[in-house]
């Protein structure tokens, strides 16, 4: 790839530059009077030295070489890959928003509180929640701060409970969560049904119990229609209930996790509220709560006295900050927008046409590939290549022929109790030709794996690289670039 | 069979092997090659420390491949004598040599000795015969 596309590094060349400077107005000195001894650069810093239209081009042809929402169909599954629409980036520029800084004091940015206040409000309304901290940027970091709050709970009773109970289809975050609180994970195997057995969680529920972590709907795409019972289920034990956002994108404006009985929520901002997702970031993962843990939040939480907005410093029980100031602000101001813009209705309509999107696919490629569990589905269904795999090609192989149709494939090997598994969530906005389009390629793909698997296990042929060596690069990862001496 | 089961030691139903060192009296494990079939190209293992206990059904390694990361569980309750080190730099033998240069670790075990319920090649044969059929 190096040969066809250098890096920037290798385009340097001596004595070449983008920039010219006007004469120094000011008498020059010599650096080593201005800086101490130990602050001077020894060796040349190596930047690359090019002109500006060189800039320019190599990230030109980089960027045309990328793939994201804006290009094409992202059907990621669990990721929410949806539309972000561009009035988002209009309201976050506004010089109000993106030209403030958190210590020029509450008075001054009296608007940016505001909306935070405000968005505060409108997450509340759509998770039954009490209170909101904007401090967390990522769904793992909110899963981090939220169970570290419901173990500072546990121990402002004088409870000692260690023990998280995850489903085995869960999101890997979860358990590492758990891990890195120092607590102990306790794996529930689905039923056949793909959900949470309550007798079997009934069974494994004690006094070391600390929480429950799930997702509704889980990540089998399937809603946990047991939830009451599962929540009376956990409360009755003494644990709470944490909520992964990850599958709000379902359920907004049909039913709440506060009434279903969660404690904690954290929500993707940059998935069900259509901020950049991915390497276009930064996330937000706001953590919301109920009455019982408001105190716990992260500080400063947002607050108003009258007509004033301010910063709340004063909690002492606070488990403390996460992050500086008010996290990815510039993201929050995106996902209010979002919301906005769509009212309550625009987001039941949204959840109405993911779910409506994603079984119209599932119905559509169900006589093509295994289906693990029947739907129907919510936002996201999980299909088998194992019928392909005995063929010869797999999910990865399916995955990697679909970029030859210019389509971004869909999570492959997750969750990791479908073998062969293909994540897919198609997100409300597709139109039909897009999905018409992804169901024909599939198809294409499974009668290809019938007469000649070895063709699709060569694939992808059209892209800028073909079939990288993934293996290799895990096994000896090169991250960093060093000049050859 | 598309998966080798020497009969040569015993087997869980989470697919890890064991084999009983009469000499040391160790118990070496492993997994077994259809484990390895199913991880595909294993990328990274985490070995436990020698000297250290573990309780049967405790994770002995975790051991991540380009699909999945899953836990090694230890059939048996004892002492870890001796990780295979090699595999720090060569995860790769747990693919190309699952019950030779790809174990695991050598498990002094404890008394009363303690160990999961364990099959034999043909117990094993059988069990993996099932859930290749329940996949159909």
């Amino acid at each position: 790839m190096n040969a066809a596309f250098p890096l920037i590094f290798e385009k340097d060349r001596p004595g070449r530059k983008g920039f010219s400077l006007p004469p120094c107005d000011v008498p020059l000195k010599p650096l080593e009077e201005l800086l101490p001894q130990e602050c001077l650069r020894k060796s040349r810093l190596d930047l690359p030295r090019l002109s500006e239209v060189d800039v320019v081009r190599h990230y030109t042809a980089l960027s045309r070489r990328n793939y994201g929402v804006d290009s094409g169909f992202y059907p990621l599954g669990s990721c929410t890959m949806k539309y972000n629409p561009k009035i988002n980036e209009d309201v976050a520029a506004l010089a109000g928003f993106a030209s403030i800084h958190p210590l020029q004091g509450d008075p001054t940015y009296q608007g940016a509180l505001e909306l935070l206040y405000n968005m505060e409000q409108c997450l509340k309304e759509i998770t039954g929640m009490e209170r909101y901290s904007f401090q967390t940027v990522a769904g793992a970091h909110g899963e981090l701060t939220g169970l570290l709050i419901i173990l500072a709970y546990h121990r402002s009773r004088g409870e000692k409970r260690n023990r998280v109970l995850i489903p085995d289809s869960a999101h890997g975050t979860n358990p590492a969560t758990v891990t890195m609180t120092g607590c102990e994970v306790l794996q529930l195997p689905s039923n056949d049904k793909g959900l949470v057995d309550t007798a079997t969680l009934k069974a494994h529920l004690d006094e070391k119990t600390a929480a429950l972590m799930l997702t509704n709907p889980n990540t089998l795409g399937l809603f946990e229609k047991d939830i009451l019972e599962i929540s009376r289920l956990v409360h009755e034990a003494g644990g709470l209930l944490y909520y992964d956002g990850a599958n709000l994108n379902a359920i907004m404006g049909h039913c709440r996790p506060g009434d279903m009985g969660f404690d904690v929520v954290h929500l993707n901002l940059h998935k069900t509220f259509s901020t950049p997702h991915g390497s276009g970031g930064p996330g937000s993962g706001p953590l919301g709560v109920t009455a019982r843990l408001e105190s716990f939040l992260p500080y400063p939480v947002t607050a108003k006295d009258g007509d004033r907005f301010f910063l709340d410093y004063q909690r002492p029980r606070s488990i403390g900050k996460v992050h500086s100031f008010f996290g990815n602000f510039g993201v929050v101001v995106k996902a209010y927008t979002y919301i906005r813009m769509m009212g309550a209705r625009g987001l039941k309509q949204a959840s109405d046409d993911a779910v409506l999107n994603a079984n119209y696919l599932l119905n559509c490629l169900k006589d093509i590939y295994h289906v693990p569990y029947r739907g129907p589905c919510k936002h996201e269904f999980v299909l088998s290549a194992k019928l392909q795999k005995k063929r010869g090609a797999g999910a990865g192989d399916i995955a990697k022929a679909l970029l030859d149709y210019g389509l971004h494939p869909p999570t492959v090997y997750f969750p990791l109790i479908v073998e062969e598994a293909l994540m897919i969530e198609p997100t409300e906005t597709e139109n039909k030709e897009t999905l018409d389009h992804f169901v024909e390629a599939l198809k294409e793909i499974a009668a290809e794996i019938e007469t000649d698997p070895v063709k699709i296990k060569g694939a992808p042929y059209s892209t800028p690289v073909r079939r990288l060596d993934e293996v290799l690069a895990a096994r000896k990862p090169v991250v960093r670039w060093k000049k050859e001496p | 069979m598309k998966w080798s089961i020497p009969e040569d030691r015993q087997y869980t139903d989470e697919h890890e092997w064991l084999q009983v060192d009469e000499k040391e009296d160790t118990r070496i494990v492993g997994i077994t090659d259809y484990a390895q079939d199913k991880l595909g190209d294993v990328v990274f293992i985490e070995l436990p420390a020698s000297g250290q206990t573990v309780s049967l059904g405790q994770s002995l390694a975790v051991v991540e491949s380009v699909k999945a990361v899953v836990d090694v569980y230890s059939p048996v309750t004892g002492e870890i004598l001796r990780v295979n080190q090699e595999l720090t730099e060569k995860p790769e033998l747990l693919n190309e040599d699952p019950y030779g240069k790809g174990w695991i670790a050598a498990i002094k075990a404890g008394d009363p000795i303690q160990t999961a319920k364990l099959l034999t090649a043909q117990g094993y044969a059988n069990l993996i015969t099932d859930l290749e059929k329940e996949e159909i």
